[in-house]
């Protein structure tokens, strides 16, 4: 039991050094430059205090149940003895070996996102000032299966060994092409979820499964192919978030064509 | 008081639902694929009810403090009208909370072995670590720059993909002349320079901002600073690693 206080009080006091300069910032120029004392200080300070009170609990929660698991999950997976290759690995690696590391990655990556406290920040905001057009939990929904795929990807791509820049700019393509085409009111918001996918549950399981990836398959280096996860977890969402938008349009355009054309 | 409770309570199945799919994903691989027995039962027990707990706590702490502080904040910078100090607040901001970020930190340290591994720099401690603190405020500096020019962007109604194009264009062009070992953790550290307490406040500051200039739509014009500011790390770190 000691441990567990132990463990929150540090990470209690984590957070609070995290947050400092963000405080520090936002009172300095409230009464320094606004010179105005702060609307509903009581209710702020609670909040405040809800939020760091959250995100210590949050972390030491995920530390104490998730993480260890996971990332003995992410290196048993990985591992010779699991995967039992039925290639000789030093001569080529079938990647259709490594079947269960995409499809496990695929599942944490969507499961992750979909637990991401600041997308679900993002998705509450986006949902409140577009009046309910957009669906907090459906665009959840999309930035977690673009998660997923792009996990899955990035594992192939360390199993495969090909370059990550090739990835990352065919994306880029992608998405530049997509800009051109989807609705203009999504696009903003497309490219936010592309950064908020990856922070505190993502981020430690996926560079678990990259680095335990990486140090199993002879002739990949996990300090250079390890990496590129992250990457790919923050640019397949953008993809998948415009497409939805671009799904729903064309569905409620075919809709509205389909009765005016009848009254013709 | 009941209402109170009510939404508290709401919140809480809430929490239990969104975290429902990662228990999901570990017990079905752990028992099916792995077929291994689940250890420390207790321990993730406890730990599960501190995560739903947790996360019910910060949704609802989001709603009282930092939505608000940062709408706020943009509505008293909008009708102020200086310029200066709205974009030196945005720059603060940035600066402020990238710089201490603890995944950055880890990021900035990694850089560091790779790039005393390679032999760019001494594999002593103090150069090192001298490495690693200049690409710490490097990358917050950029992240600074990011925010005040997205800021910037809102003020003036730029479309936002004419930041992100030349963004992205930049992010290819370093890495044909960055050093390889560098490239994969540049890529990585766009993803993670924006934490938990930065993103709600500057969603809060682009979209309130959007509302209280005339001729701006949230929609459109308020979302992007955290796009923008995740993509500048990756060229700072690449460019960090070329120069030094």
């Amino acid at each position: 039991m000691s441990t567990w206080l132990t463990e929150v009080l540090s990470v209690f006091l984590a957070t609070l050094r995290d947050v400092a300069p963000i405080v520090f910032v936002i009172v300095f120029f409230q009464l320094v430059v606004i010179r105005r004392p702060f609307a509903h200080l009581k209710n702020l300070i609670i909040g405040m205090a809800y939020v760091i009170l959250g995100i210590t609990f949050f972390l030491v929660g995920l530390d104490k149940a998730l993480f260890p698991l996971g990332t003995v999950m992410a290196e048993q997976l990985t591992s010779a003895d699991f995967i039992n290759p039925s290639t000789d690995q030093s001569t080529s690696i079938a990647w259709q070996d490594y079947i269960w590391v995409y499809v496990f990655g695929a599942c944490i990556g969507f499961a992750t996102t979909l637990a991401e406290p600041s997308l679900i920040a993002v998705a509450i905001k986006a949902s409140q000032i577009s009046a309910g057009a957009i669906n907090a939990w459906y665009l959840r929904i999309a930035v977690s299966i673009g998660v997923a795929f792009g996990i899955a990807l990035g594992t192939y791509r360390i199993v495969s060994g090909t370059e990550l820049y090739l990835y990352i700019i065919a994306g880029y393509i992608v998405v530049i092409i997509q800009t051109l085409f989807a609705p203009k009111l999504i696009i903003g918001l497309a490219y936010d979820s592309g950064g908020v996918t990856t922070s505190t549950v993502t981020v430690p399981l996926v560079t678990a499964l990259g680095i335990g990836l990486a140090s199993s398959i002879p002739g990949r280096n996990p300090l250079m192919d390890g990496f590129g996860l992250i990457a790919f977890a923050s640019l397949f969402p953008i993809i998948a978030v415009l497409a939805y938008a671009q799904l729903t349009e064309w569905l409620s355009r075919r809709a509205t064509n389909e009765p005016s054309q009848k009254e013709n | 008081m009941l209402n109170v409770k009510n939404k508290f309570v709401r919140q809480l199945i809430g929490s239990v639902i969104d975290l429902l799919p990662i228990f999901a994903v570990i017990f079905v691989f752990q028992i099916l694929v792995l077929r291994q027995p689940v250890p420390n039962i207790a321990d993730i027990a406890i730990g599960t009810a501190f995560v739903v707990l947790g996360l019910t706590l910060f949704i609802q702490g989001l709603e009282k403090s930092l939505f608000p502080v940062g709408e706020h904040m943009a509505y008293a910078f909008a009708k102020k009208g200086s310029l200066f100090w709205l974009l030196l607040f945005a720059f603060a901001l940035g600066f402020g909370t990238t710089a201490a970020e603890p995944a950055l930190i880890a990021v900035a340290d990694e850089a560091a072995r790779i790039a005393a591994e390679g032999g760019m720099i001494h594999s002593s401690d103090a150069a090192k670590s001298d490495y690693a603190l200049g690409l710490r405020f490097t990358v917050a500096a950029s992240v600074g720059a990011a925010i005040l020019v997205g800021v910037l962007r809102i003020i003036r109604g730029w479309p936002l993909h004419y930041l992100i194009i030349p963004g992205y264009i930049g992010v290819v062009v370093m890495t044909f002349f960055a050093p390889d070992e560098i490239i994969g953790i540049a890529y990585d550290s766009g993803g993670v320079t924006t934490s938990t307490i930065t993103v709600p406040l500057v969603t809060a500051l682009g979209v309130g901002l959007a509302s209280a200039i005339q001729g701006r739509n949230p929609m459109t014009d308020g979302f992007g600073l955290i796009a923008f500011a995740s993509l500048t790390p990756m060229i700072f770190v690449m460019a960090y690693g070329m120069i030094i």
